[in-house]
């Protein structure tokens, strides 16, 4: 759409950005300044230029937590879109049966995170857990506190569990809004289930799923409560994720420099991605209006 | 649809085991939250041994632990309130006009979403403390904005990108202020915009935790900070946690209640 162009439009804008640059603007510099100074105590610091940067940089504790981050968040992205999409393409489009649903569906999204966890950490326990005790009466022995694959497999079917409702509303209201002469053209045209699904629900979808898939990509590299509650990083380092690591420099080992020099890096890398994510995105679309 | 006639079926089987799944943590999470933590530690039932209402008793008559969902849907509340009023302007800027710099903002707020928080909240305390802020609700609702205001705009720019412009064109002809063309004319346009957009505040500032127990000692402690103390407490009552955490999910129930036929009317409209 062609907007006008005005540049008034600024006192519009002016609130949102006072609000969020006071949150955002100082703690910003506070975490630039901690990342190129060394603290001794006592209100004293010395600058130490891009000393921690080249520290974390060549740290491979941090380079092993960012491979298993990109696995993560792979994982999550590919369960969680392909299956928020086929739940969403599954639900009612009238009816009572339509607030049940969703308010069933919107339930997990409305846990706290700690409380997602200590959920998933009784629900997948061998002696008193749902999950955990119908896998060992199938014969598997499921163990997510010994077992790096169990661990995984806990964590990963917990955010599974957690967000993938978010993808499904979403999604659900990104179809509603298909005016329904797009369903009527392409049933005189005879076009079969699956070229509906590609060639005009998909492309309609873009738009949310953008959402989805930022929204997603950025929880999930920065997840830390639930897994810390669940395995807390073990078992060995098999769950340690970014942050997690993270917050063990900055609260437990109190090496403010380094964290923040981390932090920010870890905070290049998701602006990064977003970055590629929404352009690929985008891309994709205006090839398709062509 | 008779048109579809062959997917519906398998379809709805997908949705129903879908569903069932996912209620089966929340249905452990009940179940637990009926029993005493010697029953819960005890054996492995399906089904509640010796339900009561014990814990859910012990939540409710203890201000320590209700004050907890008090001041957590008082800041929740507080926050929906402040992004919605700032983030409607903003949202209208966005998909009228273009301006100096307008995709560089709209990307900035997008990336306040996107810093790790743990080294941030060093600052963060000591920025409201300064401000005279520490441990009060505001705080909480200010906080949660940096993550809130992005979506919101981002939310309620699409919807209002849907609606066309002769609207506004058609409102001032006939001689209606801005504001008064904003409140009466444009927000009944993008109402399911703005359910939506107050749907996605209420969640992801109830669930949030980090921030909130930062910002806030006792007199604004939320509820899920009020659980995490009681992990870390030597001997773990799970019972009492189980029904807690049950508590937890009803507000937010009937938030989704409130907005169902927004969320169903889509969401998508000016992004389709």
């Amino acid at each position: 759409m062609d907007k006008i162009p005005n540049n008034r439009a600024w006192f519009l804008i002016l609130p949102v950005f006072l609000l969020v640059a006071f949150s955002a603007l100082i703690p910003l510099m506070a975490v630039v300044n901690y990342s190129v100074q060394d603290s001794f105590g006592g209100g004293v610091w010395i600058f130490v230029g891009d000393e921690w940067f080249r520290d974390v940089l060549t740290d491979s504790r941090l380079h092993d937590a960012l491979l298993r981050q990109l696995a993560f968040s792979s994982l999550v992205l590919i369960i969680q879109i392909p299956l928020g999409v086929l739940i969403a393409l599954a639900m009612p489009a009238r009816g009572w049966a339509v607030p049940v649903c969703l308010i069933l569906l919107a339930l997990p999204l409305l846990v706290p995170f700690n409380v997602v966890g200590t959920i998933w950490q009784l629900f997948a326990r061998v002696d008193i857990g749902l999950l955990g005790n119908t896998l060992s009466d199938l014969g598997i022995e499921f163990n997510y506190t010994d077992d790096p694959l169990h661990a995984w497999i806990t964590v990963v079917l917990m955010d599974v569990w957690h967000w993938t409702p978010l993808v499904v509303l979403l999604c659900y209201s990104g179809l509603r809004a298909i005016p329904p002469a797009f369903y009527q053209a392409a049933r005189i045209d005879g076009a079969s289930r699956s070229a509906i699904f590609w060639y005009i629900e998909l492309p309609k979808l873009r738009g949310v799923l953008t959402i989805a898939v930022l929204l997603r990509f950025m929880d999930s590299f920065m997840i830390f409560t639930e897994p810390f509650v669940v395995t807390g990083g073990g078992p060995g380092n098999a769950t340690n994720f970014l942050s997690i690591v993270l917050t063990n420099w900055a609260i437990e080992r109190r090496d403010l420099g380094p964290a923040a020099a981390f932090s920010i890096i870890y905070f290049l890398l998701v602006l990064l991605i977003c970055w590629m994510f929404y352009t690929a995105i985008t891309r994709i679309g205006q090839s398709d209006k062509r | 649809m008779r048109a579809n006639g062959g997917v519906v079926k398998p379809g709805k089987l997908l949705l129903t085991i879908y569903i069932v799944l996912l209620l089966l943590p929340l249905y452990w999470m009940i179940k637990m939250s009926l029993q005493s933590n010697a029953d819960i530690l005890g054996r492995f039932s399906i089904w509640p041994i010796n339900p009561s209402f014990d814990n859910y008793v012990t939540i409710l008559t203890d201000s320590s632990w209700y004050m907890g969902y008090v001041n957590s849907l008082t800041y929740v509340f507080m926050n929906m309130a402040i992004v919605l009023t700032v983030a409607l302007p903003a949202a209208y800027a966005f998909s009228r006009y273009r301006f100096i710099g307008d995709k560089h903002m709209f990307f900035w707020l997008l990336s306040n979403r996107m810093a790790p928080p743990a080294v941030f909240l060093l600052p963060f305390f000591e920025l409201y403390h300064a401000v005279g802020l520490f441990d009060t609700h505001i705080a909480v609702a200010l906080a949660h904005c940096l993550f809130n205001v992005p979506l919101a705009v981002w939310i309620l720019e699409g919807f209002m990108s849907a609606v066309p412009r002769e609207v506004d064109e058609m409102a001032y002809i006939d001689g209606y202020s801005f504001p008064r063309f904003f409140v009466s004319v444009f927000l009944p346009l993008i109402r399911n915009g703005v359910g939506v957009a107050a749907f996605f505040c209420f969640m992801y500032s109830w669930i949030e935790l980090l921030m909130a127990r930062t910002l806030t000692l006792t007199e604004a402690k939320p509820i899920s900070v009020t659980m995490t103390r009681t992990m870390s407490a030597a001997g773990l009552d799970w019972g009492l946690l189980a029904a807690a955490g049950t508590l937890t999910l009803i507000p937010g129930a009937l938030v989704i209640w409130f907005v169902r036929n927004y969320i169903a009317k889509g969401f998508a409209l000016g992004r389709v």
